[in-house]
């Protein structure tokens, strides 16, 4: 009964169209999740979602964007900061009194948890963010034709 | 590939196989880690915490390349019932959840000087805590179909399913930083792209290669042993019976 000529497809094949159907189905699922979850899975709100949605005062969130060069302020009491966070698009003050992390510099990916307060994000805490790049020290100021300079003179 | 379905020509080749692949692997690893932590000069910004990268890296992609294998193995073993496939799914099981375990671990240290916490609940971190959670229940679930499957039936397929399934959770991963604001860095390495200075690549990816034998070695191994303890259960369910 079961010969080729009676059965559309051997059972292997018709086990490996089922499996097809069952990843297709997966990764459906998994990006609608994923797309569902865009806003609710994201760590913090850059500066342009804070101008767009202004949390209400009082309620924690975080904010995360680039510490813009030049605002980084230190208070007369040594402990509080002040400097502006932007996105290239918006710009938001911050406010944070303590420790700084190391790598919490002017330029350079900033993550902060607190709360808006009169147009102010106090901050409680500071988290670094860096990017994606490793360099040694002594290129990181050097143009690409410099350090293939000293690259050549090193071996 | 049915070729290897002969269990005896299997441990053939993996007999020297796996030496073939641990020695190099152990020399490569442990010199390119050698060379990184000796030779890599401080990163502009981390200083020496960036020698972290030479075992995080490759911990965690073999994390994820070990879930991979199971999945890739799941498929072969639903589709064409390949004898060995289930067997190399769960030989990749133990060893991909101790990488898992490793990146966190090596991960969370470097979080601490560099970003100043040792765990957030971004969504690289999230995703990948859940792949170890993954790998909890895949090795748990695999283990109890094993036994169940000593008495015939296809209760090996159980741990398939749960393998494909839990391999959404890879590009998930991958795309993790990319989709959604994360306090983890964008990906530095990219198709044929990397931003990541030659002097840290070198190491890093001999390094990630010498992880990988071993790993393979390792998933070699595993699969003797579990064929052998088949083999022992299968031998003492007969004396028991005859």
């Amino acid at each position: 009964m079961t010969t080729p000529s009676t059965t559309l497809l051997k059972p292997k094949h018709q086990r490996l169209v089922l499996v097809l159907f069952a990843l297709a189905a997966l990764i459906g699922a998994g990006l609608l999740a994923a797309f569902a979850l865009s806003r609710q899975a994201s760590y913090f709100y850059i500066p342009s979602d804070i101008a767009a949605h202004p949390p209400e005062p009082g309620r924690a969130v975080r904010l995360g964007g680039m510490v813009q060069k030049g605002t980084l302020k230190t208070m007369p009491d040594g402990v509080t900061i002040h400097f502006i966070v932007t996105d290239g698009k918006a710009r938001v003050p911050v406010r944070f009194s303590g420790i700084t992390p190391d790598l919490f510099v002017e330029g350079s990916g900033v993550v902060a948890e607190g709360r808006m307060e009169d147009g102010t994000f106090v901050a409680d805490n500071l988290l670094a963010k860096h990017d994606e790049k490793y360099v040694p020290r002594e290129m990181k100021n050097m143009t690409e034709s410099d350090a293939k300079q000293v690259v050549a003179q090193t071996q | 590939m049915h070729g290897f379905a002969n269990p005896a020509r299997f441990l053939r080749i993996a007999r020297w196989l796996m030496p073939a692949l641990l020695v190099p692997g152990l020399v490569m690893a442990l010199g390119a880690l050698a060379w990184g932590v000796a030779y890599a000069p401080p990163d502009h910004l981390m200083g020496v915490t960036v020698k972290i990268l030479f075992i995080h890296v490759p911990c965690v992609w073999l994390g994820m390349a070990g879930w991979s294998t199971i999945a890739v193995s799941s498929v072969v073993e639903l589709v064409w019932r390949h004898p060995l496939a289930g067997i190399a799914a769960r030989a990749a099981a133990v060893p991909g959840a101790v990488f898992t375990a490793l990146g966190l671990i090596t991960g969370s240290i470097w979080g601490r000087p560099t970003w100043g916490t040792w765990w957030v609940w971004d969504g690289r971190l999230t995703s990948f805590l859940i792949l170890l959670f993954l790998y909890f229940g895949y090795i748990a679930l695999a283990d109890a179909a094993q036994r169940d499957a000593a008495g015939g039936g296809g209760a090996g397929r159980i741990p398939a399913i749960f393998g494909l399934v839990g391999a959404i959770n890879i590009p998930i991963i991958n795309r993790s930083v990319v989709w959604w604001n994360s306090l983890h860095q964008p990906p530095s390495i990219t198709m044929g792209r990397s931003s990541i200075d030659g002097t840290y690549l070198w190491p890093l990816l001999i390094g990630a290669l010498g992880f990988s034998l071993i790993f393979g070695g390792v998933v070699l191994a595993r699969m003797r042993m579990l064929l052998a303890q088949i083999q022992t259960e299968a031998r003492l369910r007969r004396k028991a019976l005859g």
